[in-house]
């Protein structure tokens, strides 16, 4: 892994907390809290794991990766965290957002072989630019495939 | 609403059971986040990259275990979540999320809980384990 990819920011990208993907989300992962699913109004605040999924909607030059080359045969996914300030947001919020690769950093395997970190971070921000959200992703290239 | 002076260290949230998983679970989670890896549901590509069949997305529990952590403590007041992946999860298991209460504390005139998450296979494995803090109403 190509450490110099610390700092890597993509280009910021919209996302707009829609109605409709939130009940199709929460649905998803087995929601049937109101604040969620109810039909008729906006929903007021948005699932805990939601904000993640905007990544795969977006462009190449959103993502922090630039040209660094992952073998995605040895990615693993190893935690996920989220932190919101107040409330998740809700329903017809507007945010832009803007990916980082915040940290890249090497440990020795249990079972040998090195293993590359990679903590991506998403901040999520509302119109007056304040921050609504951070999505904290960390990556594990391992020596080997994990299936192997 | 779960409130403040209802809930103490070793406080528990209802458990809650998931599964038998399903490929059709895992597509379900993959088309609402836009994540299609073909690891999730295309058998022949799962064995190419050396695994037996298809697996669980990992986020989709993730988002399952936040479903049960707001459905107990409420959607308004998670402030922190964080999830780390142990041994997967493979169409046919049968997951069980359950937590508890680690800490009361006060912190910038707000009430907060901390949780610690975990869930389990059937085989007694451990899938995921998390961690939450939320703020508590009066």
């Amino acid at each position: 892994m190509d450490t110099s990819i610390e700092g890597n920011r993509g280009k910021p990208f919209r996302v707009v907390v829609e109605e409709g993907k939130v009940r199709e989300f929460a649905r998803a992962v087995k929601s049937s809290n109101p604040a969620y699913v109810a039909e008729g109004q906006p929903q007021a605040t948005s699932p805990v794991t939601f904000l993640a999924s905007s990544a795969f909607w977006q462009d190449p030059e959103n993502s922090p990766w630039g040209d660094a080359r992952l073998n995605w045969e040895r990615i693993l996914h190893g935690e996920q965290e989220f932190v919101f300030p107040g409330p998740p947001p809700g329903a017809g919020t507007e945010l832009t957002a803007e990916a980082r690769i915040d940290r890249v950093y090497e440990k020795e395997g249990k079972r040998g072989g090195t293993m590359t970190f990679v903590e991506l971070v998403t901040e999520y921000r509302d119109g007056s630019g304040a921050v609504v959200a951070e999505a904290r992703s960390t990556i594990i290239e391992t020596s080997q495939a994990p299936g192997s | 609403m779960t409130t403040w002076n209802a809930l103490e260290v070793g406080t528990e949230g209802p458990s809650w059971e998931d599964g038998p998983l399903t490929v059709t679970d895992f597509v379900r989670y993959q088309g609402a986040s836009g994540d299609m890896n073909p690891i999730h549901h295309d058998t022949e590509f799962a064995q190419k990259a050396g695994f037996p069949k298809p697996f669980a997305v990992g986020m989709r529990q993730a988002g399952v275990l936040a479903s049960w952590a707001t459905d107990w403590l409420g959607p308004a007041n998670v402030r922190r979540f964080k999830v780390q992946w142990r041994e997967q999860a493979w169409p046919g298991d049968v997951l069980t999320y359950s937590g508890a209460v680690t800490a009361k504390r006060e912190e910038g005139g707000q009430r907060l809980v901390d949780v610690e998450m975990v869930v389990t296979r059937q085989t007694g494995g451990t899938h995921l384990k998390g961690w939450a803090t939320f703020v508590v109403p009066d």
